[in-house]
């Protein structure tokens, strides 16, 4: 490979041709701060944050796209750059609303720490600011576009994740970033990823805040509040508390939950281990039954809101398995209320989740197996480390603790729901025992693990080879189902997760700064410490659960997709619209 | 100032979406060509509302904020269709203080509609202006090309009255 | 046309029709027309009816039976619309201006049929004491002319590809295709000196040279003129569509590239409908399409249409906007000739700058090098407007200086007003005061006096111009038309204009004027593209030659031009009125008031003006007719 030798701030360095200022600093070990790029999808040069010297330029170098050339002197932090970035943030300030003290960000704002750092106090520009109504329409994500910079951050991941919903509008000092014809979120085709929340460097897009109502539930004598935790939420909420990227954090999780009032902790792997028998069944009898093939998994609330509407026409390939958590929530308000001895009603189920679709899931129609909603607060990874910092609970200090009984207990299978490939190699696990009658010991499908956003693999299966596809973000979602649509895809069963690297690296999930994902790669991280997790379980099958076993045993009466079972643990789709 | 949104009903009628399909068709292939296909709707119809937006997001498969975005950025386009009579009001300095804020607030209560608005039978639209020279004639609304000078606002129902109302 | 040799048969044959007004009088023997009647039908003269004048010409030319004898031809702009519209007639080359439907009978009758000049209806400047007669190339406004670039314009009918080919149209493609290597002609670009005309002046050759490989690439025609008060390109479309067909084709083959792109502003309908028609001409007739004249060589294009949007006119933005999205620069580098549309390579150039290429090629670069001064080769375009007589543009050879342009060509300044100050590059540009008159204009020149060649806009401006107000006009302009990408340019130019609306609103203070000369250079060193690095421009260069004014505004608070009117006093001069009252119905705010003073030979008292409710419209000055009012 050609390399370019070029010294920034006086260290020499030497980085292959095409290389732009800011990876050559950061091969040096300089960053240079920015405020709207993203690698590779959104180089665009717009906040001008980054600017440096460097020789041969004229004026100041957008650091973020300027390549380097061989015998570059770039200097990153001169006076003149310095009062460059001075400026540009005053700016910027003088069209933000710098309400900094309610600001669900503030201490993880990226435009918030480059004015401690560079002292900037946003009195220096007044005049005309636009003035924006806050969009709390949608279930997941609240917009306040006062806050916002214009970065575009948010729009470059909503054309990856090929909705296209947000985007720029009007120009000049009107422009801003929405939603055509100002329409209402929930009334676009959003699919509730909830990415462009992770990207946003300021307060401009949130989650939508549903502590309250947790707190609410556990402050009230008359509920029994059960909450539970997604796989992907161990190998992040950690990092909300300074640990290192994908520490796996269950023990402190559990016991930090216990103290925040909760009657019981229990753990969604359960539910994934449940779904993966429901769903393995529904697999086998669209097989033998000649059914539309391929099936495809329906664990992603994201994925299913894309599905319904920009496929509607297709949703016979969706499996009809509630999600994990739905199944959680389910058996939660039927078996367990049951045999606790509790009204369904009384059972305040809260999900603590990755993501921000969940709290759209949770309001769909058909999930509802006791009548009531099965789950009734969906909270993210990011809620839950709020409501530990409230109670003043010092987490690190925390012990680990387990998960309460009878719904605590899991597989290894179902921890790996939480990364892209981990349903399909649950699912491929199990399968493989029931068509070949034995307890296997090649249990570990590499084909369809890592982070590439397809991936296609022919499995053997009892000396029968299956054509699987694992994809993961709505955009690999598209490309799959384009071929499903015309008919040429030749797979039986396909696994889409909504967000890209599936849910360790979804819309709920700890906010890093942009330089952090430029440079770490968190989905490898999160999605190790599941796959430890699910290295060093006992058991590794969902069949296999002791929590399943019972269930099917004593509730179901010894049949997988039976109609109790069904009835309880499978919904239905309606179409959507794209437009 | 950021484009105004008109809320009025599309009126648009089979012919011109036929002729809008057509136009689609003959460039979806190419789909750089959506400013084209954008000016030619607007040829059609007069203006684009969200209605015509989504024909052709969804014929040259983008996403309707993609053509949005591009609606809002050039000056040509518009989202909000011309009435029959276009009313506008100089809202300059000089006639501001002759009341010509009032006469302004005065027609979007008779017309029930605001500014930069159309009227739902398509008859009358209203907008403000910046001065227009007729100070001396303080406030002043022009009708179409026609000048009508030193106003109240209880002249605004004959006014109205003259172009049908 | 399928061959070099064909092409120039249809050359033989059509070259006796134009030669009556390229005066060849053997030539144009061998045509059946004993006159040619040229009619501007150009963008200014079109506004002002001369299509009427064109269809009268032709019923009461057929009335008198003359139909074969007498050619109408449409041609595009002559350049000097302040006295259109404009008629041509050849062979004696008499110009008629300002020249209304019903004079033309007369003319027909007098001029057509019995051979006496109307000499009533000719711009006076061509006729002479002694009744004689100058030819319109002869008058003040085009004998300094060098025509390169509009060497076409106001002299054929741009829509017929005949007439075209009969002023050498298309020899310099069949040149090239035949007789050179695409890196030659790049090469002879290269040498003649040719910089881009569309403000940046970049040597178009280096620029061809960059092109990077690639299986496809483009050549783009920035025809998106966009500054207020320019009107240079529009000019060579109406007049001379053919020679851009041509010249993009040359440089496809230059370049390698076989399909372009014009990207002309939707506001100029006669341009986008006569370059369709050449680009249909040239397509029919072979010079545009598969084998070009036999040569194997490639090459079409297409007309994109701009939909009001300054910035597209940046070629990065352009050609975001030709690709159908919002139409926002992109970073450079990478540059166009390695990534550019469609993230193919691309060469981009103006209107101007291709019209000058056809020339190039058929007379040589030293031709076009020895015209213009040592940096800045061959001639420029000026649309000039503002306080100057001849209003219209004009083709100049570079390093002619300010003076002669304005003084000369331009017929000076009207109602014996004083020159202030010229404005060039329209809101990217600055200003070159009086004393720099005698500025040799090139890109160099103006470059170093801190102002910019621009496109070719040349606003002319007399004492009663602020100069601060200019510059807020121009901000005005830029804020409304920056894209909103980059910080700078989108928050940065609306902090400016409000800073310069505060001084003209009489609340600035020399700190503030610190504070916005930090800004603009803020604002240049930091902006993502053409357009908001030059935003500051016309506020540097009046700070810099003008601050004195500034400084009135903002330490005296008044406007010594009296057009800043928050900084005007209206008053009324007691003796001079004569209590009439007219001033008082006018004043839209009811602030003028009777005194008790009735000045000596008048009846009724006179009047005073309220300063403190007065809203300085000026309603009560034009309505006056005593000259009693006056505003400072």
């Amino acid at each position: 490979m050609d390399m370019i030798n070029c010294k920034v701030n006086g260290i020499a360095v030497s980085v292959p041709k095409g290389s732009t200022i800011l990876e050559a600093a950061r091969a040096a070990g300089v960053e240079i701060p920015t405020l709207c790029y993203m690698k590779d999808i959104n180089a665009i040069g717009a906040c001008r944050i980054c600017v440096v010297e460097a020789t041969g330029a004229r004026g100041l170098a957008t650091a973020c796209v300027y390549p380097v050339a061989e015998g570059m002197e770039i200097k990153t932090n001169t006076e003149k750059v310095q009062q460059a970035r001075k400026t540009t943030l005053e700016l910027i300030l003088s069209t933000h609303d710098k309400k900094c003290l309610s600001c669900p960000r503030s201490t993880n704002c990226e435009l918030q720490k480059l004015c401690n750092d560079y002292g900037v106090t946003g009195t220096e520009f007044e005049g005309f600011k636009p003035e924006f109504a806050i969009d709390d329409s949608a279930p997941h994500l609240v917009r306040d576009n006062n806050k916002c910079i214009l970065c575009r951050r948010c729009v470059a991941v909503c054309r990856e994740q090929f909705v296209g919903i947000l985007g720029a509008n009007d120009r000049g000092i009107d422009t801003h970033i929405g939603q055509a014809f100002k329409l209402n979120l929930n009334d676009t085709p959003c699919i509730s990823c909830g990415q462009c929340t992770v990207v946003c460097p300021t307060g401009a897009l949130t989650e939508k805040d549903d502590t309250a109502q947790v707190w609410a539930a556990i402050n009230d004598p008359s509920k029994h509040v059960v909450m539970m935790t997604a796989p992907a939420v161990r190998a992040a909420l950690g990092e909300e508390f300074g640990g290192e990227i994908g520490k796996n954090v269950e023990g402190k999780m559990v016991a930090a939950i216990r103290r925040l009032g909760a009657d019981k902790v229990f753990d969604i792997d359960f539910g994934a281990d449940v779904t993966i028998v429901e769903e393995a069944t529904e697999l086998l009898g669209r097989i033998n039954n000649k059914g539309v093939l391929p099936m495809i998994t329906s664990c992603s609330p994201g994925w299913v809101r894309f599905i319904e509407q920009y496929y509607p026409d297709q949703l016979a390939h969706l499996s009809s398995c509630k999600s994990p958590m739905q199944m959680s929530g389910a058996i939660i308000k039927t078996y367990y209320a049951e045999k606790m001895g509790l009204d369904a009603k009384d059972i305040v189920v809260v999900g603590v989740m990755p993501c921000t679709a969940k709290k759209y899931e949770i309001k769909r129609a058909d999930e509802d197996a006791a009548g009531v909603p099965d789950v009734d607060v969906s909270i993210t990874t990011r809620e839950l480390a709020r409501m530990i910092k409230r109670q003043g609970l010092n987490f690190n200090a925390l012990p680990d603790e387990e998960f309460d009984s009878p719904l605590g207990e899991d597989t290894g299978a179902a921890v790996i729901f939480g990364t892209t490939g981990g349903v399909m190699e649950a699912a491929l696990r199990t399968a493989n025992d029931w068509l070949t009658g034995k307890d296997n010991t090649e249990i570990e499908f590499q084909a369809v693990r890592g982070a590439a956003s397809i991936k296609e693999a022919t499995v053997e299966i009892n000396g029968m080879p299956i054509k699987v596809a694992v994809a993961s973000g709505a955009k690999a979602a598209n490309e799959i189902m384009k071929k499903i649509a015309s008919g040429e895809a030749d797979w039986t069963f396909v696994e889409i997760m909504g967000c890209p690297g599936g849910c360790v690296t979804g819309g709920g999930q700890p906010i890093h700064p942009q330089y952090v994902r430029d440079t770490v790669d968190i989905h490898a991280l999160r999605s190790k410490a599941l796959y430890d997790a699910d290295e060093a379980a006992v058991l590794r099958k969902s069949h296999q659960s002791p929590v399943v076993k019972e269930l099917y045993e004593n509730y179901y009466k010894g049949e997988y997709g039976c109609h109790k079972a069904h009835h309880d643990l499978h919904t239905t789709y309606v179409p959507g619209k794209k437009f | 100032m950021q484009k105004k949104i008109s809320s009025n009903p599309f009126r648009g009628t089979p012919e011109q979406e036929a002729k809008l399909k057509e136009i689609i068709a003959a460039n979806k292939h190419d789909k750089s060509r959506l400013m084209g296909v954008m000016q030619e709707a607007q040829g059609v119809y007069g203006y684009l509302p969200i209605e015509v937006q989504n024909m052709i997001a969804e014929g040259m498969e983008v996403p309707l904020e993609k053509v949005f975005g591009v609606a809002t950025f050039y000056a040509q386009f518009s989202l909000s269709p011309k009435g029959d009579c276009n009313i506008s009001v100089c809202l300059g300095t000089a006639c501001y203080v002759k009341g010509s804020g009032d006469i302004y607030d005065e027609l979007q209560a008779e017309l029930g509609i605001g500014g930069d608005e159309c009227t739902p039978d398509g008859k009358f639209s209203l907008t403000a202006c910046r001065c227009i020279g007729a100070c001396g004639l303080a406030p002043v609304l022009t009708v179409n090309e026609e000048v009508y000078g030193r106003l109240t606002k209880d002249d605004v129902p004959t006014i109205l009255a003259k172009y049908g109302k | 046309m399928k061959t070099v040799a064909e092409l120039q048969a249809v050359r033989e044959a059509a070259i006796s029709e134009v030669a009556l007004r390229t005066g060849d009088a053997a030539l144009a023997a061998k045509s059946k027309y004993k006159r040619n009647v040229l009619v501007c039908g150009g963008t200014g003269c079109t506004s002002s009816h001369s299509q009427d004048i064109i269809d009268t010409l032709n019923a009461e030319i057929a009335k008198h039976g003359m139909t074969d004898e007498i050619k109408v031809v449409r041609t595009g702009c002559f350049g000097l619309c302040a006295l259109g519209p404009i008629m041509i007639v050849y062979p004696e080359g008499c110009f008629y201006s300002m020249i209304k439907a019903e004079n033309i009978p007369e003319i027909v009758e007098e001029h057509f049929v019995k051979g006496n000049i109307v000499t009533k209806y000719l711009y006076k400047e061509t006729v002479l004491e002694d009744g004689s007669i100058k030819k319109y190339n002869e008058t003040d406004f085009y004998k300094k002319q060098i025509r390169v670039a509009l060497r076409n314009c106001g002299v054929i009918n741009p829509e017929d590809i005949n007439e075209y080919i009969a002023r050498d149209g298309y020899q310099a493609l069949a040149k090239c295709l035949t007789s050179m290597q695409p890196k030659e002609v790049t090469q002879t670009i290269l040498e003649s000196g040719l910089r881009g005309r569309g403000g940046g002046g970049f040597p178009t050759g280096r620029k061809w040279s960059f092109i990077a490989d690639g299986p496809q690439k483009y050549v783009v025609c920035n025809a998106d003129e966009g500054d207020p008060g320019a009107f240079m390109d529009r000019s060579v479309l109406e007049g001379d569509p053919h020679c851009i067909v041509e010249a993009m084709t040359i440089c496809g083959y230059a370049v390698g590239a076989s399909q372009g792109y014009v990207y002309v502003r939707a506001e100029y309908p006669i341009a986008v409908t006569r370059l369709q028609i050449a680009i249909d001409e040239a397509r029919a007739n072979g010079m545009l399409g598969k084998n070009i004249l036999g040569s194997g060589f490639d090459f079409d294009m297409e007309i994109r249409l701009g939909a009001g949007a300054f910035v597209c006119g940046e070629e990065t933005a352009l050609m975001t906007s030709i690709e159908g999205n919002r139409g926002e620069p992109r970073p450079r580098p990478p540059f166009p000739a390695v990534k550019g549309l469609f993230a193919c390579p691309t060469v981009e150039n103006n209107v101007e700058t291709f019209a000058n290429v056809p020339q190039i090629i058929l007379r040589g670069a030293e031709w076009f090098a020895s015209m213009g001064t040592e940096k800045s080769k061959g001639t420029k375009v000026f649309a000039l407007g503002g306080k100057i007589k001849h209003t219209g543009h004009v083709e100049i050879a570079m390093g002619t200086t300010l003076r002669e342009i304005i003084e000369e060509i331009g017929g000076g300044i009207p109602n014996g007003k004083k020159f202030k100050a010229a404005q060039t590059g329209g809101p990217s540009g600055g200003c070159i005061p009086a004393r720099l008159m005698d500025t040799a204009v090139d890109y160099d020149n103006l470059t170093a006096i801190g102002c910019m060649m621009g496109s070719g806009g040349l606003i002319v401006m007399d004492e009663d111009n602020c100069m601060v107000d200019m510059a807020k006009f121009f901000l005005e302009f830029t804020v409304d038309e920056s894209c909103g990408k980059c910080t700078p340019c989108r928050v940065g130019t609306k902090r400016l204009l409000e800073m310069l609306d505060k001084i003209t609103r009489g609340n600035g203070t020399l700190e503030d004027l610190d504070k916005l000369e930090a800004l603009c250079n803020y604002i240049k060193a930091n902006s993502l593209c053409g357009l908001g690095q030059t935003a500051p421009n016309p506020v540097l260069a009046t700070l810099k030659f003008f601050r004195d004014e500034y400084v009135s505004h903002v330490v005296d608070k008044k406007c010594p031009a009296g057009v800043c009117k928050h900084l005007l006093t209206f008053t009324i001069d007691k003796d001079k009125c004569i209590g009439c009252g007219k001033c008082a119905k006018n004043c839209p705010a009811d602030t003028i008031v009777k005194t008790d003073y009735i000045a000596p030979g008048h009846k009724l008292p006179s009047l005073k003006i309220l300063p403190e409710k007065c809203l300085k419209c000026g309603a009560c000055i034009s309505g006056c007719k005593f000259g009693a009012i006056s505003k400072q």
